[in-house]
């Protein structure tokens, strides 16, 4: 296997590359930007990088200021606070204003480890997803992270970035290119889907890996932007298989297993099981060891997607299809 | 024309020593249309758009370079109205600057108008940023005056605040970021009208000694009488010469301040006038 990548690090990295690219792009931390590794930039970019202190509801406003002067602003700090303690900031601010500000937010789930539920964001994807304008994305490796970055700075309009601390092994080579709205298909199968967010995305890889070593053959989705959702590639693999797993770090509700159970209800139900934290918060540990007590394994994959296409046999007649492309808004 | 030819022209144009009494008028007329937006609405915030209305004559008319022609000229001096429901007073002087017609002001809050309850750039011309939301415009302008000096521009940035407002705790944040960075090109208002919803600001939420507070926080302050015209104007100037720090000017009004039933009472934050207050209003402000 490949050499291991985290996507808070390679952020960082691709942050200074575009810093030397692009003299708009200024940086905004509060008090974590060896965490968040904005530091790559701000050693080399003094006079564009903004420590606003232990601040969160001012880092967003002061982003916002600087997206009005013409800069293009990235404001990182962990997904709880980002989203959390600033989400009316983003709200009435980024959001309604539909301001040129990307919010990269690191420690992104129960991988933070240690720390603790307090520092865990298991709800920042539904925060972002629900509010309008803004970009939600969450990369599954080093290389998605890199391409996503990329593309948020040459995008004009807010973005919100899921990372994480943990280092996750590499899925796509660096020809890997994000297109908005699009998700990616990495695995073919006709007897489930399995679609992945963020660290799953390996996981339902693994799970497929291994339901093919048993006839099984499942279809693997990454779909690490999650607004807007690629719905067509959503109720295509749900047309073509007839079974679904979601798997995301956070809560089943409000996030990716939301969205695809949006979709599919109204445009092709089909037997559907969502992998995440449910009506729980996180706890201190080994990243490993939450993984696995909060069931977001291979293994509870594999077990899902067992479930998924049981109940195929028993979903009367076959899925409903209506493939009229729902509003953007709804996406 | 050439961007330099641009800035000499307005220059001229804003270099024009104001005339006081010019101003006064403006400001009585800002009032009237207040008055009749609000009325016509049925609703919007009385007392704070009132209170403030000589401070935003005085900054818009007086001492701004900005251009209703050119909205998104880039070395423009910049205003964040942070008091958000002070909407009628800012949406009145932008239609007297020609950002849009005045026939507008008449659909304030109404569906379909440019004219929200509050500010939202996304519908008005001149709004640059949504407000309403308490306590988030200062780090806007913080924002704002971070990026004229990356830019180089001359530009200056006003902020104009509540004095309710600052119970909200991104405000000394944000006061701690403007000094931090001796934003010197930042100028915020304090439209100290005494009174919030709930009543007087000293009874709700005690802000004083709000200079002694300001001053703590790194910033350069001065006081004036925010319903004279010359000390504003005055004040803006001397604000200039400040370096290395950011300026705080406490504006002292009187909520409703024009028309003697409505001047100090906190009924009239959030009320529209009814037709016995309204001709009242008009009587008393000439209209």
């Amino acid at each position: 296997m490949s050499a291991k990548e985290s996507t808070r690090v390679e952020y960082g990295k691709t942050l200074a590359q575009l810093g030397a690219e692009n003299p708009n792009i200024v940086v905004l931390d509060a008090d974590l930007s060896g965490s968040t590794q904005t530091h790559h930039f701000a050693k080399i970019f003094k006079d564009r990088f903004f420590n606003v202190g232990i601040a969160e509801q001012d880092l967003m406003g002061t982003a916002a200021g600087l997206a009005l002067g013409g800069k293009i602003p990235f404001a990182s700090t962990f997904a709880m606070f980002a989203t959390g303690r600033a989400w009316e900031q983003i709200r009435q601010t980024i959001a309604y204003g539909n301001l040129n500000v990307k919010i990269v937010a690191s420690h992104g789930g129960v991988t933070v480890g240690e720390d603790g539920g307090s520092h865990q964001a298991v709800e920042d994807l539904a925060l972002m997803r629900i509010l309008p304008n803004l970009v939600v994305l969450a990369p599954a490796d080093g290389p998605e992270t890199r391409a996503m970055t990329r593309w948020a700075a040459g995008y004009h309009g807010p973005v919100y970035m899921r990372t994480g601390r943990l280092a996750l092994p590499v899925i796509y080579d660096d020809s890997y290119v994000f297109e908005l709205g699009q998700g990616s298909l990495l695995r073919e199968g006709g007897d489930v889907t399995l679609m992945g967010i963020g660290i799953m995305v390996q996981a339902c890889l693994d799970a497929a890996a291994g339901l093919a070593q048993e006839g099984i053959e499942a279809r693997v989705l990454n779909l690490g932007c999650l607004k807007p959702l690629d719905w067509e590639l959503v109720v295509d693999s749900a047309r073509r298989t007839g079974a679904v797993v979601t798997a995301e770090e956070h809560m089943v509700t409000g996030g990716l297993g939301s969205a695809v159970s949006e979709i599919l209800g109204e445009h092709c139900p089909a037997p559907l099981k969502r992998i995440g934290l449910r009506d729980t918060f996180g706890m201190s540990g080994k990243p490993e060891a939450l993984l696995k007590h909060y069931g977001l394994t291979a293994e509870d994959i594999k077990q899902a997607a067992y479930k998924v296409i049981a109940r195929k046999a028993s979903h009367l007649a076959s899925p409903v299809m209506d493939l009229k492309a729902p509003s953007l808004a709804g996406r | 024309m050439d961007i330099l030819n641009h800035n000499e022209e307005y220059e001229k144009e804003i270099n024009a020593i104001p005339d006081h009494h010019h101003l006064k008028e403006i400001a009585r007329q800002v009032r009237l249309d207040i008055i009749e937006m609000l009325f016509r609405a049925g609703s919007g915030h009385l007392g704070g758009s009132l209170s403030a209305t000589d401070i935003l004559v005085a900054l818009f008319f007086g001492e701004m370079r900005a251009h209703a022609g050119d909205p998104c000229w880039i070395d423009r001096d910049r205003f964040i109205l942070s008091k958000g429901h002070g909407a009628p007073a800012y949406y009145a002087v932008l239609a007297r600057l020609g950002y849009f017609p005045r026939e507008e002001l008449l659909s304030l809050r109404q569906f379909g108008s440019i004219l929200q309850g509050h500010p939202d750039s996304g519908c008005t011309p001149g709004v640059e940023i949504p407000t309403g939301s308490l306590g988030q415009g200062l780090s806007i302008a913080n924002g704002l005056a971070l990026a004229a000096r990356l830019n180089g521009h001359g530009s200056r940035i006003y902020a104009l605040l509540g004095d309710g407002e600052v119970q909200e705790g991104q405000i000394w944040e944000a006061a701690m970021t403007a000094a931090h960075y001796g934003l010197d090109n930042l100028v915020a208002i304090l439209d100290r009208n005494r009174l919030q919803i709930d009543g007087h600001t000293a009874e709700v939420m005690s802000i004083e000694p709000i200079n002694d507070k300001w001053k703590a926080f790194g910033w350069h302050t001065l006081e004036v009488d925010g319903h004279d015209i010359p000390q504003l104007l005055e004040a803006f100037t001397a604000c200039k010469g400040v370096k290395g720090q950011p300026s705080m000017i406490i504006a002292h009004t009187v909520k409703g301040k024009g028309v003697s039933i409505f001047e100090g009472q906190k009924k009239y934050h959030g009320t529209a006038p009814n037709p016995e207050e309204y001709q009242q209003a008009l009587k008393e402000l000439g209209g």
